[in-house]
C-alpha cells in the first residue's frame, strides 16, 4: 500500500469507524480527542509535555485538521455536549491530524440529519480538494455524498461496477445491477438522483413525489 | 480519639503554632505523609475511573478487599497483601466478565454485584473464625485508620505510590484513548483490553494502600468524588486530572488538620469536605443558569 507492505495503524491511512456517538456525560473537549490521532496509541508520557517547540508544533497541527473540517467554533467544548453532525467533524479531524494521504470513511453520512449530511458532504469534498487526499467512503446513501465523488463502486450480489458518477450511475446499469427497476433522475441543476421503484426504497433522501 | 482530646489543647489561630502542634506527633507526620500519598495517586486514578464510567468496578474491587483484609488476618499475612490479592483476583473477574468493553454492560453490572455481595459475605466468614479481638478491627477495614498508620506502612505506601505513579505515567497516553473511543485506539493498535486488564491492577493496588486511610466503604471520597468534581471544572485532561489531585489532596489535609483539632474521626471531615464540593460544583452552574434566565427574562429577552 502506497508503495509499503500493509499493516495496521498504518499512519498515511486516516480511518473514521462507522458513526460512534460520544455521550452526554463525556466531558472531554474536541480540541484532545483530535489530538489523540496524531500518537494517542503511543506509550509514555507525550515529548510535548517536556518540550515547549514541540507543544506548539503539535498544537498546530492539531488545529489544522479542525481548521480543515471548519470545526474551531466549538473544538473546545466538551464532545459530549456536540451534535452528531459536530462530532462526526472532530472525528474527521482525528483522522486527519496525521495528514494521511488516503481517508477512509466508513458510512461518514449515517444517522445525521439532512442538514448535518450536505455540511459533511460538503467538508470531505473540501478536504479531498485541500489535502489532495483520496478519501474512500462507504454508503448506503449515494444522494447526499454525489455532487462530491469522483468515481463510484457498486458491489451488489458478487457483481461490481465501477467508473465515474455519470458512467454508472445510470437507470440501466443500477437497475441491472439491483435487479430491480430504479430509476436515476437528473434535477434542473445537474444533481443527480437515485430513487428505488419498490415499495421498499432504496433511498430515503429523495422525494419522488414533488 | 480520645486519647487524642487530652494534651492537644484549643487553637490558637497562629498559622505557625498552630501548624508546628499539627504535625508534633508521630501519628500525625505519618497520617500526613500517607495521605498525601494516596490522595495523590487517587487523584490521578479517579481521573480515568470517571472517564470510564468504571466507578461501579472500583467500588466492588474495594468492597472485595474487605475480604482480602480479614482473609489476610485469619492466615496470616499482611494486610496490604491480602488486600492486594483479593483485589487482584477482583479484577480478573470483573475484566472476563466485562466482555464488552469498557462501558459495562447492565448483565456484567450484575454480575459483578453478585460477586462483590459474596466477597462481603466470604469476609464476615473470615471475621467469625477469627479471635474476638479482631472482631474490634472491623471498624479499622471499613472506615480506615489514618491516625493508626505506622512509619511501615507509610514506606509500604510510598513505594507502591511509585510504581502506580510509573505504570500509569506509561500507560496514561493509550489508555486515555482506549477508554474515550475503543474501537479507532484499537485500529491504531492499541491493546484496548490488556489495557482495561492493568488498570484494575492498578486499581486493586490503589485499593490495598487507601483503605487503611479511608476504609473499604469511604473510598469513593478519593477515588471519585475529586475526579468528578473536576470534570465538571475543565474539559482539558492534563487539567482536569491536576484540579482532581489538588482537590484530593486538599480534602485529605484539611480533613486531617480539623479532625486534629476536634474531637471528631478524620475521615468523617475528609467525606464531608469532598461532599460538600461536589455539591457547590453541581449546584453553583445550576444557580447561575437559572439566575442569568431571570435576569434575561427581566430585560425581555428570550433564551
Amino acid at each position: 500500500m502506497l508503495g509499503q507492505p500493509s499493516r495496521r495503524g498504518h499512519a498515511a491511512v486516516g480511518y473514521v469507524p462507522q458513526r460512534r456517538h460520544f455521550e452526554a456525560d463525556v466531558h472531554v473537549r474536541g480540541r484532545s480527542i483530535v489530538r489523540l490521532g496524531l500518537d494517542g496509541e503511543q506509550w509514555g508520557l507525550p515529548l510535548s509535555v517536556f518540550s515547549r517547540n514541540k507543544a506548539r508544533e503539535v498544537a498546530k497541527r492539531v488545529q489544522e485538521a479542525i481548521d480543515l473540517v471548519g470545526a474551531s467554533s466549538y473544538a473546545d467544548r466538551p464532545i459530549g455536549q456536540l451534535s452528531g453532525g459536530e462530532q462526526q467533524r472532530l472525528l474527521i479531524a482525528q483522522a486527519l491530524v496525521t495528514r494521511p494521504r488516503i481517508l477512509a470513511l466508513d458510512e461518514p453520512l449515517d444517522s445525521l440529519d439532512l442538514r448535518n449530511q450536505q455540511a459533511v458532504a460538503g467538508v470531505i469534498k473540501h478536504i479531498s480538494r485541500a489535502t489532495g487526499a483520496a478519501v474512500l467512503l462507504v454508503t448506503h446513501d449515494i444522494n447526499p455524498i454525489l455532487a462530491a465523488v469522483d468515481r463510484v463502486v457498486y458491489i451488489v450480489h458478487g457483481q461490481v461496477a465501477i467508473g465515474t458518477p455519470e458512467e454508472v450511475i445510470t437507470t440501466e446499469t443500477l437497475s441491472r445491477l439491483f435487479s430491480t427497476p430504479i430509476e436515476v433522475l437528473r434535477a434542473s441543476d445537474g444533481r443527480v438522483i437515485v430513487v428505488g421503484h419498490t415499495e421498499e426504497e432504496v433511498s430515503y433522501h429523495a422525494y419522488p413525489e414533488r | 480519639m480520645l486519647i487524642l482530646s487530652a494534651d492537644i489543647g484549643e487553637l490558637s489561630w497562629d498559622l505557625l503554632a498552630d501548624l508546628q502542634r499539627l504535625l508534633h506527633y508521630a501519628f500525625m507526620r505519618n497520617a500526613y505523609l500517607a495521605g498525601t500519598l494516596v490522595a495523590l495517586a487517587a487523584g490521578l486514578m479517579g481521573y480515568f475511573m470517571v472517564l470510564r464510567s468504571q466507578s461501579f468496578a472500583g467500588h466492588s474491587l474495594a468492597n472485595v478487599g474487605f475480604a482480602g483484609a480479614t482473609g489476610a488476618f485469619l492466615f496470616g499475612i499482611p494486610t496490604v497483601i491480602g488486600l492486594f490479592l483479593a483485589g487482584v483476583l477482583a479484577a480478573f473477574g470483573i475484566h472476563a466478565l466485562n466482555t464488552e468493553g469498557q462501558r459495562e454492560s447492565q448483565q456484567s453490572d450484575i454480575a459483578v454485584g453478585a460477586v462483590l455481595t459474596a466477597s462481603f459475605a466470604l469476609g464476615f466468614l473470615f471475621i467469625h473464625l477469627s479471635s474476638a479481638e479482631y472482631a474490634a478491627n472491623v471498624y479499622t477495614v471499613l472506615f480506615g485508620n489514618v491516625l493508626g498508620v505506622s512509619l511501615v506502612d507509610v514506606w509500604i505506601i510510598f513505594y507502591a505510590t511509585l510504581l502506580l505513579l510509573g505504570v500509569l505515567a506509561l500507560i496514561a497516553r493509550p489508555l486515555f484513548f482506549a477508554s474515550l473511543d475503543p474501537d479507532v485506539a484499537a485500529v491504531r493498535g492499541v491493546p484496548v483490553r490488556m489495557l482495561g486488564l492493568i488498570y484494575l491492577v492498578l486499581l486493586a493496588l490503589m485499593v490495598a494502600i487507601a483503605v487503611q486511610i479511608v476504609g473499604v466503604l469511604l473510598i469513593f471520597t478519593l477515588l471519585v468524588t475529586p475526579a468528578a468534581i473536576a470534570q465538571l471544572l475543565s474539559s482539558r485532561p492534563a487539567v482536569a486530572a491536576t484540579i482532581s489531585v489538588i482537590l484530593a489532596l486538599s480534602f485529605t489535609w484539611a480533613g486531617l488538620a480539623v479532625g486534629y483539632f476536634t474531637p471528631y474521626p478524620v475521615i468523617f471531615y475528609i467525606t464531608s469536605f469532598a461532599f460538600g464540593t461536589y455539591l457547590l460544583a453541581r449546584l453553583v452552574p445550576l444557580a447561575i443558569h437559572s439566575a442569568s434566565t431571570v435576569w434575561y427574562s427581566k430585560k425581555g429577552v428570550n433564551v
